[in-house]
């Protein structure tokens, strides 16, 4: 079917935006066409990343927070990550069903997505995605991905605000986590807040923000929530408005955003010309032979690459 | 390499045993699918709807409840109705080979009875999707 | 002979096999030893604490002092499908020829508190079960069945309170007061969160109605099983024995402790509370499983709840054969599956059976096949000795060091789930569920390798014609179901059904009322199920539910 899915798109068949975002996803060679298209329609809506350790509750909160942003009028796309397993490239993708509630909401999309192992392009991939349910007009979009690594650090990077979300009782998880998160966090939840230990987290947290030394004008703000209870989504929906709200005022959203597109168009140069010098080798044979005398010591990979580079990009 | 299949299992009906497709679920994922489970109690428009977002190449059903004659053919209607037309549709459960035909004639591609390997599963999505 | 000797000779006879096993192998999925003897089990010291005498503490060879040399356990067919005047013919025809009691399969609309007309019952009207909407539905079940004689059994749970109500009413009409009532309903929806799916609302306000219904029926309907703890669905979503004994115990503890918050005396309710085991495949572990979940249940009930009352502290199980076990290919094969799983249940001591027909993993029973699953039993009990002697396995080395086993796993289970906060935090962190699904898929990964062989299934196939004569729900019953409904709706006082669920949403609404008086009144004005329901919906909420995969 000759389906033009960016004037699709643009006109609100949820079909074409379900197939662009395939298209993105699988780097099909319309892929680009598509992105050109819809760029000049993006840059409306509010961004909002989701991240926590697994087990935070991170889908359920998405779905209340969500539910009370079409209760104000508001349209909602959301995009959630899951592991894509290592060995067999297959995975579970296990978000939509905290969300089944929504699916027949004409104002919500929901699209579930696996890592599918190549993280650097899946930040890539996710900005596109984003793009995407933006130019077809949804007014807040979420971006919910698992743990609080460097990968999901790089995904989050698509996002104005970043929400982290944690749960009393992880132990010593939390070490672990703590210093990555106290640098991606604009605003912290708590979530499973009826369960034992909640206050002494927000202690810690609050402890751990106190001696992050820097001083700092935005103080991320902590809120205790039982997201399945629907307890607390009001006040941290208020958390987030007031974020965007002060990045907004200080030029600090503008600035964000300048870096991300900066970043988005290197990342697609990068990945453009990488993929360009990788084919050329492959077909010409060129990269075998290349590593064979590697291999054999003839030369190394930083010669190598030296030579390539100064024959392809003259 | 080639882009993983997504497939959407789901639950359509009220019965609660989904034994079989989480087995199966589970099954799909080792197999290097991506697999959108989508729980108990759903309705076919929820299924088609979840099938569009998620743009997947299969949607597996499972009902052992006896109300197959029913629900398998609306989900049909309704994803093709949205344009999806290569969109693959199994089912499978506790079906009598008797209602077989009516179920394949309403556009259900394969319906997997009581007993079937997963693997035959894994074998006839990868043997038939398009 | 002494243990010296005994390790002697086991030691030589090892010895004298090894030869033999390297030559021919071993099958796989077997028990660790393949060998038995004195020195695996405890020996007579400790028999008096842990086997003991039938009907004693702990409950080890059975319940009853004299069990089946008194009476056989109680042949209780489930059946239901349809309307109720069909199902009030095959329970007709039930006792007719012999079955001891009755046992109601409902619709999933009734089970998940829909009326029939409601858009999501669409397909689903009398499938199952029978389809309930009204009092008006239970009259026409339990026409000419004489409610002061019969024990009945009820396969509900989160709607327990209202079909109970249901029947409490059919009772007056009949003129049987509800302290002469007999019957069982399952109640149970820990494992409906866990393993069986016909949830409605969340664990808080459910586990309140549980125990609303645990202090009325102490009060008005006392000898009335108000809850059959089920381990069978657990078993039947793909769990091992032991998980199956320890899920369920575990659910049993979350039951009590919350009765007992409630205010109730343990042993006031405790004697009430009823069992529900599957019969699996494997005849020797599941007399096992039944022996070993009698002792840690003893044991639970007295030394962590004090129970006193020898009541209190055993466990009585109604047992089912195992469906999944069934097979599509070659079904009559099921018949003989049924026969050693109906062995396996009554040398494990159960209280009454379900055995399932040969082609329920196609369809519904046909009336043919619930026939030969009934005589199956009466075989068992009249002909085969089985039930001659109570507790025949008792002693195999074997069966006691698996009772043993079984014991310990189950224990272990019980304080892991002890340590993440009880059954309901198990379950709501979906630990309950995973363990579960691992086992079915490990089941199921073994049997397409061929580690475990299913005759017929993956091994010993072969090329058959369709089966015929399958039993077939029409679309119509379904249509007429509605009809009556409709009609039902138009004769009734609607006044008066507004006012009974307005005073029922009020008791919802205040944590100290007991439901049951009001559900009641409400059944009794003809308010339908779902109008109930809805109403219990509304206050409630609707439980979301926990998949980790």
């Amino acid at each position: 079917m000759a389906m033009d899915i960016a004037e699709e798109l643009l006109k609100g068949n949820r079909l074409a935006l379900s197939r662009a975002i395939t298209a993105i996803e699988n780097e099909y060679d319309n892929a680009t066409e598509i992105m050109q298209k819809l760029y000049p329609h993006t840059g409306h809506a509010f961004v909002l990343g989701i991240t926590g350790p697994p087990g935070a509750g991170k889908s359920t909160l998405t779905d209340k927070l969500a539910r009370a942003y079409r209760d104000q009028g508001k349209t909602v796309g959301i995009i959630a990550i899951d592991p894509t397993s290592p060995f067999t490239g297959g995975a579970i993708l296990g978000d939509r069903i905290r969300m089944n509630g929504l699916t027949m909401d004409e104002g919500v999309f929901i699209r579930s997505m696996g890592t599918r192992g190549s993280l650097g392009g899946l930040s890539h991939k996710t900005a596109d995605a984003v793009k995407a349910m933006d130019a077809f007009g949804k007014d807040v979009i979420f971006v919910e991905t698992v743990g609080v690594g460097q990968s999901e650090v790089d995904i989050v990077k698509a996002a104005d605000t970043t929400m982290v979300v944690l749960i009393p009782g992880m132990g010593d998880d939390i070490q672990a986590i703590k210093a990555g998160i106290l640098e991606i966090g604009d605003v912290f939840t708590i979530n499973k807040a009826d369960h034992d230990g909640a206050d002494k987290l927000v202690r810690e947290m609050n402890m751990m923000l106190d001696l992050d030394g820097v001083m700092k004008e935005w103080r991320p703000p902590i809120q205790k929530v039982i997201a399945n209870q629907n307890e607390g989504i009001k006040e941290t929906i208020e958390n987030v408005e007031n974020h965007f709200k002060y990045i907004s005022e200080n030029g600090i959203l503008a600035q964000r955003r300048t870096e991300r597109t900066k970043n988005e168009m290197l990342d697609v140069l990068n990945s453009n010309i990488g993929k360009y010098i990788t084919n050329k080798l492959v077909a010409t044979g060129e990269l075998d032979e290349f590593v064979e005398k590697i291999k054999a010591h003839e030369t190394d990979p930083y010669t190598v690459v030296a030579k390539v580079m100064k024959d392809m990009l003259k | 390499m080639d882009k993983p299949i997504r497939v959407l299992v789901a639950k359509p009906g009220l019965d609660g045993h989904d034994r079989g497709a989480k087995v199966v679920a589970r099954a799909l994922r080792d197999a290097g699918f991506e697999v959108i489970y989508t729980g108990l109690r759903q309705t076919p428009e929820q299924i088609a709807e979840a099938a569009l977002q998620e743009d997947v190449n299969v949607v597996a059903m499972s009902i052992l409840s006896g109300a197959h004659p029913h629900l398998f053919p609306k989900v049909v209607n309704l994803i093709r109705a949205q344009g999806q037309e290569d969109v693959l549709i199994i089912g499978g459960g506790v079906i009598p080979e008797s209602d077989i035909p009516a179920l394949k004639e309403a556009g259900i591609a394969e319906v997997f009875t009581p007993g079937t390997p997963t693997s035959a599963i894994v074998d006839f999505i990868n043997a038939n999707l398009k | 002979m002494s243990n010296e000797k005994i390790q002697a000779g086991l030691e030589k006879y090892n010895a004298s096999v090894e030869k033999t096993v390297a030559k021919f192998p071993e099958r796989g999925n077997l028990p660790e030893q393949r060998l038995y003897t004195p020195l695996d089990v405890k020996g007579v010291d400790s028999y008096a604490e842990e086997i003991g005498f039938p009907g004693m503490y702990p409950y080890t060879r059975g319940v009853q002092p004299t069990m089946y040399r008194g009476r056989f356990w109680t042949m209780r067919m489930y059946a239901g499908f349809s309307t109720a005047a069909e199902s009030n013919k095959r329970y007709r025809y039930l006792i007719e020829s012999g079955a001891t009691g009755l046992s109601c399969a409902f619709d999933l609309p009734t089970q998940i508190g829909y009326d029939s007309d409601d858009p999501i019952s669409e397909g689903e009207v009398g499938k199952v079960g029978v389809a309930i909407d009204s009092l008006a539905d239970m009259e026409i079940l339990f026409d000419q069945i004489d409610l002061g004689k019969v024990s009945t059994s009820m396969t509900i749970n989160a709607p327990a309170s209202v079909l109970l109500s249901m029947y409490i009413a059919v009772a007056e009409k009949q003129g049987v007061p509800a302290d002469q009532l007999k019957g069982t309903i399952q109640n149970d929806i820990l494992k409906e969160y866990a393993a069986r799916g016909t949830y409605i609302f969340p664990p808080r306000p459910s586990m309140r109605l549980i125990t609303n219904i645990f202090e009325y029926c102490s009060k008005n309907v006392p000898k009335w099983n108000t809850i059959s703890i089920s381990g069978y669905h657990i078993r039947e979503a793909g769990s091992t024995a032991s998980q199956e004994i320890a899920f369920t115990i575990a659910d049993g503890i979350a039951y009590v402790e919350a009765a007992i918050k409630a205010g109730l005396n343990v042993d006031d309710f405790a004697g009430r509370l009823s069992f529900f085991w599957n019969a699996h495949n494997n005849v020797l572990e599941e007399v096992a499983k039944f022996r070993a979940s009698r002792r840690v249940w003893a044991k639970v009930m007295k030394e962590r709840f004090h129970a006193e009352k020898p009541k209190s502290m055993m466990l009585r199980v109604h047992t089912q054969t195992a469906g999944s076990m069934l097979t599509a290919q070659q079904p009559n094969n099921n018949i003989v599956r049924v026969a050693l799983q109906t062995a396996a249940a009554v040398m494990g001591g159960t209280q009454s059976l379900h055995t399932n027909s040969k082609d329920e993993a196609l369809a519904l029973p046909t009336t043919e096949s619930v026939t030969i699953a009934l005589r199956t039993q009466q075989i068992v009990a009249y002909e085969s000795g089985l039930a001659d002697v109570i507790d025949p396995l008792a002693g195999s080395y074997y069966v006691e060091a698996l009772t043993d086993k079984i014991e310990k796993e189950a224990w272990e289970y019980i304080q892991k789930i002890d340590e993440l906060g009880g059954a309901v935090a198990a379950i709501e962190k979906g630990y309950i569920q995973k363990e579960i699904q691992d086992s079915a898929y490990k089941w199921q990964m073994d049997v397409e390798s061929g580690a475990r062989t299913i005759v017929g299934v993956n091994k010993f196939q072969q090329e058959e014609p369709a089966p015929e004569g399958l039993l077939k729900i029409d679309a119509s019953v379904g249509i007429a179901q509605c009809e009556r409904l409709a009609a039902m709706k138009a004769k009734r006082d609607n006044a008066a059904v507004e006012k009974a669920l307005a005073d029922l949403k009020a008791a919802c609404e205040d944590e100290n009322e007991n439901l049951m008086p009001h559900i009641l009144n409400a059944v009794r004005t003809y308010a339908t199920l779902g109008e109930i329901c809805g109403v219990m919906r509304k206050v409630f909420g609707e439980y979301e539910a926990h998949v980790n995969l």
